[in-house]
């Protein structure tokens, strides 16, 4: 920021300054002179149509929007005069018009901007003396409630829609006090980010429709914690009264999530309540059985006195945290002493090694420098809705171009596409594919791969030593510039390959593991955690005794001899480290329900019983083993660019076509599983996908 | 002249005359005491007794799960919780008020956008187990029909005040 950049205006008499082009109501919030409005935001466009900001500009005939008016060297600014007042005032009192006074049923009430603005800026009583305006509320599907008669025609969800989210569904029909606000077709909102518009939303027009009545903003404790649904690991304000999550909001995260928030990880709280495992189980003539905790140890004591080393077996499923991987690992290759060990359920072999290979290192931000974008294999829309949102963004700002070779969804961008098969980098990297000319072109191109789809391929290492041929080739990767990106669905995958949660001598991968049981050479089976959909139950019978570790009475724990309750992500302070490779500490908002435990603290109680105590007893403890062992999860919060080193092995890639990374976006993980509203917005995708199949094939 | 007349009281027993016409005066006025419970005195359209959750006249319950009450009171007697009904309005599926817990200040009832939780005319509900002080929401409706005239009768002469 150069001098010549700033100017200098008064604003109520106090000298700031400010950076050319701002408007005043940002220039005023960041020296602190709050300016009432409704219909600004500073990361939508400017539409100047709720007139609350107005303020008084000397030498200006009239009050003037302050949203709209960008400073100007020696501007004098009142926001408090009487002018500017008796604009704010005149206004406040046209809003509340057709406004009505239902605030002890409304869910806002409490943390209401209209409320709040009409007992700072309002009138105490109203000229007007005629009928109220209704209006007929609108169906947005499972997950927004809605109250139209309250709207006050802001049009932030209009402009949310068309602009962030990408899909100009929303829209104002009729003006002055016939304008309407809704979808044109009534339909419920076809995106995965529909939920900030409820954020957005100043009054209670749109509302969320599981937390409908449930709380008031002023009983509910509040807790900052991380998202673990995809794996950008969002961050995320836990509300929670009486020891029940109640409500979870984004937060401001410049670096990674804005403050925009997926409905995966909005909704889906409802998921940790319902179908919880709650106290240890056993199986007793073939049926599971509730028991204590002594029990269920002894039950596991005996198992394994009568299993071998090597024919027990682990596997590590999806939203575990750093601790919980660490002290899962340590149990399975200390106490149990197998090597037997993986928590890449999805096959794939990828190892620690250089960290390039594995996580997003340039950083979710450095997607805003970006000036061409190569997706491979990734969908990102629906691995990760708040990264598209910030493709979609810079697409839509600086022209970006994005090119795929894969299966995606409706990006909401244009997409260059090529044909999906992964020949198609083999050419990019001969230099004879129409991409290599744009990568060619392009300043600063970043390449995102989606993990799922090609990590878990037999050909991947062939695969990542081509896409580490295009980086170099094409200066992907360059001193100023990182722009080689992997980006993980998982929460979890980023730390488990971090801590070699995986054979490392000569033990069974997941493969092998699943292979071995196949030919019914499995003692004892362990699994921690709930995987996504990659393996399917009936493949993980087969082992004389079972034990899961998890948080739900899913599948899982039905094919399972002994059931020990966990606590999942809301119920304790972990690190997790997201796809980027960042470590973000999340804390504990509520418990884990009646006799769960912490995960490590099984792994700790479970180890001592078996005589070969884990070396920690205390989380402080763990974190210091834990760091030991990957010296690159000591730095909370810090994005570490990785070193860009050789990866991958030299050969010929097959010519397979990428998977779809994601099938069923509302039934990920274990928690969305659980949850009702995410059924009901998967029955909803599903049937609306069904309808488009049947148009297109009539 | 003084201890002459001292003594002159004290001889005649002045004082205990004295003392005896009050009470003779009193034998013959009007009685204050009543006759309870067979007779009651009156309460002042502003007493606040027993709570009771009221209903609209066609039988639809009041109370619309606010919350503001649980939020003012100052004892923290009030527990609410909410959910929405079958027809899609906002109503409560749990309304306890501790009566033991209560300091009986009114001020829940001043912070009631609805007239639905009111501090009732009646003040005779001691109990002899502390569970039966205990108050939910199907006591507090009950509370509200048995005495809805009279509660009526009282918001009436009250309002003009508020």
């Amino acid at each position: 920021m150069t001098e010549n950049n700033q100017v200098t205006l008064t604003i109520n008499g106090k000298e700031v300054q400010a950076e050319k082009g701002t408007p005043i109501i940002e220039a005023a919030r960041q020296n602190g002179i709050e300016i009432p409005h409704f219909c600004y935001h500073k990361r939508l466009s400017v539409p100047a149509n709720c007139r609350m900001c107005l303020v008084e500009i000397k030498g200006a005939p009239k009050p003037t929007p302050s949203c709209y008016t960008p400073v100007m060297q020696d501007m004098e600014v009142h926001t408090d005069s009487p002018v500017a007042k008796k604009a704010q005032k005149g206004v406040m009192e046209l809003l509340l018009i057709n406004h009505p006074l239902d605030c002890p049923i409304c869910d806002q009430g409490g943390m209401c901007d209209l409320q709040d603005m009409a007992v700072g800026y309002g009138s105490d009583r109203s000229h007007y003396q005629e009928e109220k305006r209704a209006v007929e509320d609108k169906n947005l599907g499972p997950l927004i409630r809605t109250v139209m008669t309250r709207c006050i025609h802001c049009t932030r969800c209009i402009r949310f829609a068309t602009e962030v989210a990408g899909v100009p569904e929303m829209g104002a029909t009729g003006r002055g006090e016939n304008m309407k606000v809704g979808t044109y077709v009534e339909k419920a909102l076809e995106s995965e980010l529909s939920g900030n518009m409820i954020d957005l939303c100043p009054v209670g027009a749109l509302c969320s429709k599981p937390y409908s009545f449930t709380a008031r903003p002023w009983e509910l404790e509040h807790t900052d914690s991380i998202d673990t649904m995809d794996g950008l690991g969002s961050a995320v304000r836990v509300y929670h009264r009486g020891g029940k999550v109640m409500r979870i909001d984004p937060i401001e995260n410049n670096e990674i999530n804005e403050e925009w928030l997926s409905d995966a990880g909005r909704f889906s709280y409802d998921g940790l309540g319902r179908n919880r495992l709650t106290t240890p189980m056993l199986r007793k003539n073939g049926k599971l059985s509730e028991c204590g905790w002594p029990q269920a140890f002894e039950a596991i004591k005996e198992a394994v006195a009568k299993a071998k080393p090597a024919t027990t077996m682990g596997l590590a499923g999806e939203q575990l945290s750093a601790e919980d991987l660490f002290s899962f690992n340590a149990f399975m290759k200390q106490t149990l002493k197998t090597d037997n060990v993986d928590a890449r359920h999805d096959g794939s072999t990828v190892t620690a090694g250089p960290r390039a290979k594995y996580v997003f290192g340039g950083g979710v931000q450095s997607v805003d420098k970006a000036d061409l974008v190569l997706l491979v294999g990734s969908d990102p829309r629906l691995e990760a809705p708040v990264l598209n949102a910030r493709i979609r963004k810079n697409v839509m700002n600086n022209g970006l171009k994005v090119l795929s070779v894969g299966a995606h969804s409706d990006l909401t961008y244009p997409v260059e596409t090529a044909e999906n098969t992964a020949q198609v980098i083999e050419q990019i990297a001969a230099g004879e594919h129409k991409f290599s000319k744009l990568l060619e072109k392009a300043e600063r191109p970043m390449i995102i791969v989606g993990a799922k789809a090609t990590l878990a391929r037999k050909d991947a290492p062939q695969l990542f030593h081509k896409l580490h041929h295009i980086a170099d080739a094409y200066g992907v990767v360059t001193k100023a510039w990182y722009g080689f990106n992997v980006l993980n669905v998982s929460s979890t995958r980023v730390a488990a390959l971090d801590l070699e949660v995986y054979p490392e001598q000569k033990g069974k991968d997941t493969d092998g593991i699943l292979t071995a049981l196949k030919g019914g050479k499995v003692d004892l089976l362990v699994l921690y955690g709930e995987g996504n959909t990659h393996i399917p139950v009936a493949d993980l019978e087969g082992a004389k005794t079972t034990i899961f570790i998890g948080t739900h009475k899913s599948a899982y724990a039905h094919l399972a001899d002994i059931v020990l309750p966990s606590a999942t992500y809301t119920e304790k302070s972990a690190l997790w480290v997201n796809t980027e490779g960042r470590v973000q500490e999340g804390k504990k908002a509520v418990n884990p329900p009646m006799q769960a435990k912490e995960d490590w603290k099984i792994f700790r109680a479970l180890s001592g019983e078996l005589g070969k105590a884990l070396p920690f007893d205390s989380q402080q403890q763990l974190r210091a083993l834990m760091i030991k062992k990957a010296p690159v999860l000591e730095q909370v919060g810090e994005l570490v660019t990785p070193t860009w080193e050789k990866f991958g092995v030299a050969g010929k890639v097959k010519n397979e076509a990428f998977e779809l990374p994601i099938q069923q976006f509302y039934k990920t993980n274990a928690i969305m599983r659980a949850s009702q509203v995410m059924d009901e917005s998967q029955e909803l995708a599903e049937a609306r996908k069904a309808a488009q199949q049947t148009k297109k094939a009539s | 002249m003084k201890k002459l007349w001292q003594n002159l009281r004290q001889f005649l027993l002045l004082d205990m005359v004295a003392g005896f016409a009050v009470t003779l005066k009193n034998f013959f006025s009007p009685k204050f005491t009543i006759n309870y419970p067979l007779e009651r005195t009156p309460t002042s359209p502003r007493f606040r007794g027993e709570h009771a959750l009221r209903r609209y006249p066609n039988g639809e319950e009041r109370c619309i799960a606010c919350k503001l009450c649980e939020a003012i009171c100052p004892a923290q007697a009030i527990v609410i919780e909410a959910e929405a009904r079958e027809d899609g309005s906002r109503r409560t599926t749990r309304y306890d008020i501790d009566m033991v817990k209560c300091i009986y200040c009114g001020l829940c009832e001043e912070a009631c956008p609805v007239d639905a939780i009111v501090e009732g005319p009646n003040f005779e509900f001691a109990a002899e187990d502390r569970k039966n002080l205990l108050y939910d929401k199907d006591k507090l409706l009950q509370n509200g029909d048995e005495f809805e005239i009279r509660i009526a009768e009282r918001l009436m002469k009250d309002a003009p005040y508020r």
